[in-house]
């Protein structure tokens, strides 16, 4: 049988489809229609077939349901057989997933077990006119360039960034069909075990959710910096984030970070301070409407970034536009 | 507890951007006047061999694809305390994708035959591709673990802590593994004036693909599973607005207010 579908993982957190499965399946079901192809989504887990309705109502013509106990946490070998038992029976030409914590090992494990590569951390996919290839745009180099990659070989499979696509607007009016499939799963051939999940989340807004973010760099100095910059998250209703030397050294939890290894963010003001503004910070930014960059160096990167700018000393600058921002706030 | 470590020489991703250029024939991307360097994120997997070296010795053997590779830079993780190099050096090694460098990779790993851990850095910092690591463990059957931040080994199991995007888990996994390392592991070392002495007088092992087995079909273009078709910079756009002050503090209101009046507080 002819590959004839664009499928979705769509990765569930909490008893909830995740923004990323919904961002990803609004991206499906555009590559879908450019296919003339059904969307395909896919739920693994334990007690997840409860979403599939909701899958359905975000775009997906089939969800394939995989519910088992041993797909409770996620773990490279059980994931892999599901989705590989998912495949065998869908016979996607396309698979995307989210370019999250699951995506960023699953992806590749699935690309190279049935005989592929993956493409990761996707800013904009689009299927070539001719060919009908998934042509895949992604950063490299840090985000200081972007590649477009193709491949002849199906599954096409590609890992999306997340807050790069638009989920469609749920329509409870839209029908499909709930394929469940037993993935047989053999505790034996899971090798690794996940012994403790430790959450470390800051306390206050989310920072993949926040519309302001105060982002520090090495120029901060140290976590009593990170104190003002606090002040002014919080007189803006935002959340801290950082570069990578602020979480290296300790100033903040490693989960701030920022950046095409850390948190990928689209705030609608980013409020950049002692950063230079690498391009492997940028990229993780990229999304954010409007940025504001508070730098010394008047040379600095961030400088090219931003639309607005202050160059001087961040320790008098950042106590007095807290001030000003509280009153205009206020008044 | 033997160790195999992936590296890789990379254009400096600290480098300037404004020496950065792309070379549109070959689509990859030149620094002017910049030298190479081992990648930040292999260095990260040596350092993570390296302390259970610290713990438990053993010996790491760390091996590099490429083509004319810079001996002082690719004998970096000899000069930090790595025991072995082997270089998969060739013409064919110049070109090709995710596959046919984990192909190769995992061609010189059954050679190298005994190991326990195997290294990688979470991803390569120019092509930020992140997939030779897992890829590497399916082409040897064995398991993998990716993101590690924190490794422990005993009883022929490791322990690792891999980061999430709210914190992190902890993992079990029974030796041999793959594991990919993350920047939280911590700084890698410095080279010792001992160790830099040491790398100096050992010689590298060069393997050709012949050595292991690999064929023309297998290597450069030829085995490449996916094609790269474009490699551009995005323009940035617009320019940024610079808002001054008789004193700092006058700047900082100003910004404020300019922002108010812009509507984006």
């Amino acid at each position: 049988m002819a590959e004839n579908n664009v499928m979705v993982y769509a990765e569930t957190a909490e008893g909830m489809l995740t923004a990323m499965a919904t961002e990803g399946l609004g991206c499906g079901r555009k590559l879908a229609d450019d296919l003339g192809q059904e969307l395909s989504a896919v739920l693994l887990g334990a007690d997840v077939e409860s979403l599939a309705g909701e899958a359905i109502t975000f775009g997906a013509d089939k969800v394939y349901v995989v519910d088992d106990p041993l797909l409770k946490d996620y773990r490279t070998d059980a994931y892999l057989a599901a989705m590989e038992k998912v495949v065998n029976e869908a016979k996607p030409q396309i698979i995307l997933m989210g370019q999250t914590t699951v995506g960023r090992d699953l992806a590749p494990s699935l690309a190279f077990h049935l005989g592929t590569t993956a493409t990761l951390d996707c800013i904009d996919l689009t299927i070539d006119p001719e060919s009908k290839q998934l042509l895949r745009t992604k950063p490299v180099y840090g985000g200081n360039a972007q590649a477009v990659f193709n491949s002849e070989t199906n599954p096409q499979i590609a890992s999306i960034r997340p807050k790069a696509m638009t989920p469609l607007q749920p329509d409870t009016s839209r029908k499909g069909d709930i394929i469940k499939i037993d993935a047989g799963l053999d505790p034996a051939a899971i090798r690794t075990a996940v012994l403790d999940r430790v959450v470390e989340e800051v306390a206050g807004i989310k920072l993949e959710d926040a519309e302001t973010i105060v982002a520090g760099g090495r120029g901060i100095g140290g976590p009593e910096g990170f104190q003002q910059l606090e002040d002014l998250a919080k007189t803006l209703k935002g959340a801290v984030g950082a570069t990578r030397p602020p979480c290296d050294n300790g100033w903040v939890p490693d989960t701030v970070q920022i950046g095409i290894t850390g948190k990928i963010v689209a705030p609608d003001l980013y409020i950049a301070v002692g950063l230079s503004g690498s391009s492997q910070h940028m990229s993780g930014c990229s999304g954010a409407k409007t940025v504001v960059a508070i730098n010394k160096d008047a040379e600095a990167n961030i400088f090219r970034q931003a639309h607005y700018g202050v160059v001087g000393d961040w320790k008098k600058i950042v106590p007095a536009f807290t001030e000003k921002v509280r009153n205009l706030l206020a008044s | 507890m033997n160790s195999i470590v992936c590296i890789k020489q990379v254009i400096d991703p600290e480098a300037p951007p404004s020496s950065f250029k792309i070379d549109t024939a070959s689509k990859k991307a030149v620094l002017s006047g910049v030298p190479p360097v081992v990648d930040p994120y292999s260095e990260y997997a040596v350092e993570a061999a390296l302390k259970i070296k610290d713990g438990q010795g053993g010996t790491i053997t760390a091996i590099s694809l490429g083509n004319n590779m810079l001996r002082e830079v690719v004998k970096k993780p000899l000069s930090m305390g790595a025991d072995e190099l082997i270089l998969l050096e060739d013409d064919a090694f110049t070109d090709g994708d995710s596959w046919t460098t984990a192909f190769a990779l995992a061609a010189a790993i059954r050679k190298v035959a005994e190991y326990d851990l195997i290294f990688c850095g979470r991803e390569a910092s120019d092509t930020n591709a992140g997939q030779v690591g897992p890829a590497i463990a399916k082409l040897l059957g064995l398991p993998v673990v990716t993101l590690a931040r924190k490794i422990e080994v005993s009883d022929g199991k490791a322990r690792i802590e891999r980061v999430t995007d709210d914190g992190y888990e902890v993992i079990e996994v029974s030796l041999p593994a793959v594991i990919t390392v993350s920047n939280e592991v911590g700084e890698p070392r410095y080279p010792t004036i001992k160790g830099i002495m040491a790398a100096k007088k050992k010689e590298p092992a060069v393997w050709k693909p012949a050595d292991t087995g690999l064929e023309s079909s297998q290597v450069s273009t030829a085995g490449q599973r996916a094609r790269i078709v474009k490699l551009f910079q995005p323009v940035r756009e617009g320019t940024c607005e610079l808002i001054e002050g008789e004193s700092p503090e006058e700047a900082a209101a100003n910004l404020a207010q300019k922002l108010r009046d812009a509507k984006v507080l």
